[in-house]
């Protein structure tokens, strides 16, 4: 009996009200860099604070309130990865290659990289350049764009990124060819050879 | 065993894009260059790849840069959204 009332007493408290001027940015900020979309990424935050809030009661004071929270925000954001890489989300990015027959793993005819012209002038860094980028890795699938993104935009370490969207390294490699032999398509489209 | 050695340009191309992020392997890079005596197609692919990385690494640099954050209008309301729920 003693020991259940100590136990009671010992009890973490969260400090709720503070939680949005503490942490809202920084979970935001997290968000962003993993599904670059604002509007999703404030509401996975407003959900993650919803669940927090309803299950303060669980949190053991083993971490801090901030660990705690994106631990949340994290589940949240590999719900959103599985939901766009369900069926129903599934948009397959266009075939590149011959996927069966005496051609299978050739480059399709019309998919093949032609020459790109004035090179020097088309790799100056100015806001046209910026834009295009953005618009082509707008125009991949969700899964793709988020996957690449996350490698080759915030540069995050191979591993981190199986973990925190539970796959594979050889499905993220499938993800990111995948994504790239598309952006380079774009590109030479709407960039290098217009 | 030369069988081995043999990729095709789908095989290449997602080591050439591995190979961006210097995360291929040595043997990848042995196959890889072995298919561009055959491949200039795929050889071609590599130099652009290369082009496109630097281009995403300018890219990267600029958005790291940007700090994202929540006006203080979105955070009031987000506050409203959260006492509604801790009544």
């Amino acid at each position: 009996m003693v020991f259940i009332f100590r136990m009671m007493e010992d009890q973490i408290v969260l400090n709720t009200d503070k939680w949005i001027d503490n942490y809202a940015d920084y979970m935001y900020n997290y968000a962003i860099t993993r599904v670059n979309n604002s509007d999703l990424a404030k509401d996975l935050v407003q959900e993650t604070f919803f669940a927090g809030l309803k299950s303060a009661k669980n949190f053991q004071g083993k971490s801090t309130e901030r660990t705690w929270l994106v631990s949340i925000l994290k589940r949240k954001i590999i719900d959103h990865y599985r939901k766009i890489n369900s069926k129903k989300g599934k948009a397959e990015v266009r075939m590149n290659f011959y996927d069966e027959g005496e051609n299978e793993g050739n480059w399709l005819e019309e998919r093949v990289p032609q020459s790109w012209d004035n090179q020097s002038e088309k790799l100056i860094e100015n806001e046209e350049l910026k834009n295009q980028l953005d618009l082509c890795i707008d125009k991949l699938p969700e899964k793709y764009a988020m996957v690449f993104r996350m490698k080759t935009i915030q540069e995050f370490e191979t591993e981190e990124i199986c973990k925190e969207l539970d796959i594979t390294a050889s499905n993220l490699w499938v993800i990111i060819h995948r994504a790239r032999t598309q952006l380079r398509k774009c590109m030479e489209d709407n960039w290098f050879n217009i | 065993m030369f069988k081995s050695l043999k990729l095709t340009c789908d095989q290449a191309t997602t080591i050439c894009d591995k190979n961006q992020y210097g995360e291929a392997s040595l043997l990848d890079k042995v196959k890889l260059n072995i298919h561009f005596i055959t491949c200039k197609i795929c050889f071609k692919y590599t130099k652009q790849n290369m082009t496109l990385t630097k281009l995403y690494k300018g890219h990267a640099k600029r958005c790291k840069e940007m700090k994202h954050c929540l006006s203080d209008e979105e955070k009031n309301a987000l506050k409203r959204e959260l006492e509604k729920i801790n009544k």
